[in-house]
């Protein structure tokens, strides 16, 4: 009970750290790699909404640059009083568009702010821009590139106008730029189902329409001062309540800010779908490692139990061993210490037995008594002697002597001895010999002493009328010879103890309790062994193993 | 002396040297021993058998393998190196045989073990004796036959 509590003590301890040290790394493991991947990914995704950016800030700032520089070649190159004529604007209107393109109008401006010449589908000519705020600003810096903004004309656009100073007159060449080419440069850099690009003013005004809601010169909820120089790349929460980044590059010297959207889920789908097989991965591992310890700590200790077990029968029979070894120094003690006073106690006999042939003796009435009792003497120290004899047997390291030993034989020889003492009692012995026996090495009249003393003990163990069955048999490298008996049977609580010397259940005086301990020795000093086997009323079963052990040829 | 006397041993008379601790064994068995008409002597130890060897010059002697002093092998071997015609009967009376079997290659005639029937001892002490007898005839015609080459 005791055991079995610290085996599945043990095997909960193995399992546990096995499966601690072989989590914590392989889940470490996972978790690092995923996000360092992930924030490679990011990384990436940033980087290249970032370049796209740039490359379409620099797009369209070339697209304004070379706009802006036909406008002022035009003026440059062209009089106020060519370009009134509105033949020659037209021209020049053309011009511009086959150099360029995006160019929907094209007016030429007095200094008093009027339209005076107009080439375009709008009707603008005469119109008065000197209350326009742009017109200033023309009149202040030379050139300007307007918000996009509703004017006369009631749709979304913007315009570039150069101003130009001819002798003492000044004029100002406008164009209006195509919002539709515009626009398409922008859309350029739309990516993905959900990407955006559009351009916010300083005041955070759409300049450009959108891709999904928000109206063209509504106010974006995107702060512009958030974008720094050059470009930046920011992450938002956008209304659906998804996770938007937006890549920012300022544009016309800080005046306008191209913005690109993205949707991060849409270009994070692998990454979560790297991520879920990852985790498909980590569990399966777990599971596995968890059945593989959970089977191979299980046989672990099994096998140590088994171990364990096969320890102690072992050592429960290097106890037996060890017993009797004690017990058979101890037996040759005695013996000798017993034999010297029985040689005393046989030699005052003697020497009384001897005396009384003497005449004065032959006269006694109780000459006879004496006698008698002198032989009773003598008769138990023979008794007594046979005893520490066989004492002595029992502790002598007999190493057997070899020779070629044909076991059927010795059986044979064995059962014929003892035949007519089994007839005398009514028993019938059996035997079924198995003739293929090998011959081996070992020790004759040693074999001898065995099988007799067995016999005699099964044929004693019945009493009278009874069968004793005498097999042997071939049992892989041994030689096995049981002798069976249909007596009584040996109680359970006398079989460990039946090889020890002196342990006898025969009547006081009958036996010596030696026959099975000398026996014992003589088979394990042959490298044998004896087991008995008995269940009280089914009788007893004695098997003799015995190496099989080749003479060497001669 | 009374005829019944006679029945108790019919033996040549030879010399007998018994040696063995156990003084009461000793006394006894010298006594039964005598009565069958051997000269018997008897000592306690190795030393004494030896200082007595040359004195008495015994026929055979009867030894036990353990005794306090010298034992019996050692024994042994001092008596056949001085008288090596004696013969030896070893005594044992414990465990060990093999002390009994090395007397025997050390040149004993023969072991018993005690307590042993006062006949068997007789008998052994009557062969160890006949073949001393047949040794010495031997060893007598060698001789002779020597110094008639001699002549």
């Amino acid at each position: 009970m005791m055991k079995r509590r610290m085996y599945a003590n043990l095997q909960r301890r193995i399992i546990f750290i096995t499966l601690l040290v072989s989590f914590i790394p392989l889940i470490s493991l996972g978790v690092t790699i995923y996000y360092q991947f992930a924030q490679m990914y990011r990384d990436k995704i940033e980087e290249q909404i970032k370049y796209r950016a740039r490359a379409q800030s620099n797009a369209i700032e070339l697209f304004l640059k070379e706009r802006t520089a036909i406008l002022l070649a035009m003026a440059d190159t062209h009089t106020f009083d060519y370009l009134v004529d509105e033949g020659n604007l037209e021209r020049v209107f053309q011009i511009m568009n086959h150099r360029a393109g995006g160019f929907i109008d094209l007016g030429l401006i007095d200094s008093s702010g009027r339209h005076v010449a107009y080439v375009g589908p709008y009707n603008l000519l005469g119109r008065d821009y000197s209350s326009q705020p742009w017109f200033d600003e023309v009149e202040s810096k030379g050139l300007y590139i307007s918000d996009v903004f509703m004017g006369y004309r009631r749709i979304p656009h913007f315009i570039i106008a150069v101003q130009r100073q001819e002798n003492n007159r000044r004029w100002i060449l406008r164009a209006t730029i195509d919002s539709d080419v515009f626009e398409g440069l922008i859309r350029a850099a739309q990516v993905g189902k959900t990407g955006d690009a559009f351009i916010i003013n300083k005041g955070g005004f759409y300049q450009t329409h959108l891709r999904f809601d928000g109206e063209i010169l509504s106010k974006s909820n995107l702060d512009p001062t958030v974008f720094g120089e050059g470009t930046t790349v920011l992450e938002k929460v956008n209304r659906e309540g998804k996770k938007e980044l937006y890549a920012g590059s300022w544009l016309k010297k800080h005046s306008w800010l191209l913005v690109i959207s993205q949707d991060v889920s849409e270009e994070m789908t692998r990454l979560f779908k790297t991520k879920r097989i990852e985790i498909v991965i980590i569990v399966s591992g777990c599971l596995l490692i968890i059945l593989t310890t959970i089977f191979t700590t299980h046989l672990i200790v099994r096998r140590l139990g088994m171990a364990d077990r096969k320890m102690n029968e072992l050592n429960v029979q290097l106890v037996h061993a060890d017993k009797l070894a004690a017990l058979g120094k101890m037996a040759a003690g005695v013996a000798h210490e017993i034999n010297n006073p029985l040689a005393v106690i046989a030699e005052k006999t003697g020497w009384m037995e001897d005396l009384l042939i003497e005449e004065e003796f032959q006269k006694s009435r109780h000459l006879e008594e004496y006698r008698k009792s002198l032989r009773k003497i003598e008769e138990h120290v023979e008794r007594a002697r046979k005893v520490t004899h066989g004492m002595l047997g029992f502790a002598r390291r007999m190493e057997p002597h070899l020779e070629d030993v044909d076991i059927n034989e010795v059986l044979h020889e064995t059962i014929t001895f003892l035949e007519s003492y089994a007839r005398l009692n009514n028993i019938t012995i059996e035997r079924d010999l198995k003739p293929d026996l090998p011959i081996i090495a070992s020790d004759h009249a040693q074999l001898q002493q065995v099988f007799l003393n067995l016999i005699t003990n099964a044929i004693d163990a019945i009493g009278k009328d009874g069968l004793v069955y005498i097999s042997s048999q071939r049992i892989n490298s041994e030689i096995a010879v049981s002798v069976k008996d249909n007596g009584p049977g040996i109680p359970r609580e006398y079989q460990a103890r039946a090889f020890e010397p002196f342990f006898t259940t025969k009547e006081r005086g009958k036996g010596t309790g030696l026959g099975l301990s000398v026996s014992y020795n003589i088979v394990q000093n042959m490298g044998g062994t004896i087991t008995l086997e008995s269940e009280e009323g089914k009788g007893t079963t004695f098997t003799v193993g015995l190496p099989v052990v080749v003479p060497e040829k001669k | 002396m009374p005829v019944e006397e006679k029945e108790v041993g019919e033996v040549d008379e030879f010399s007998v040297l018994l040696v063995d601790d156990e003084r009461e064994f000793l006394e006894t068995l010298i006594k039964r021993l005598q009565k069958r008409k051997l000269k018997v002597r008897g000592v306690t130890s190795g030393e004494e058998a030896l200082k007595i060897l040359k004195e008495m010059s015994p026929d055979v002697v009867v030894l036990d393998v353990r005794m306090e002093g010298m034992d019996g092998i050692q024994t042994l071997r001092e008596i056949k190196k001085a008288s090596p015609l004696v013969e030896v009967i070893m005594l044992t009376g414990h465990a060990n045989l093999e002390v009994a079997v090395e007397g025997m290659e050390l040149g004993a005639f023969d072991y018993l073990m005690k307590p042993m029937d006062i006949d068997e001892l007789l008998y052994k002490l009557e062969d160890a004796y006949k073949r001393k007898t047949i040794q010495e005839q031997k060893i007598k015609h060698l001789e002779e036959g020597r110094e008639l080459e001699g002549v």
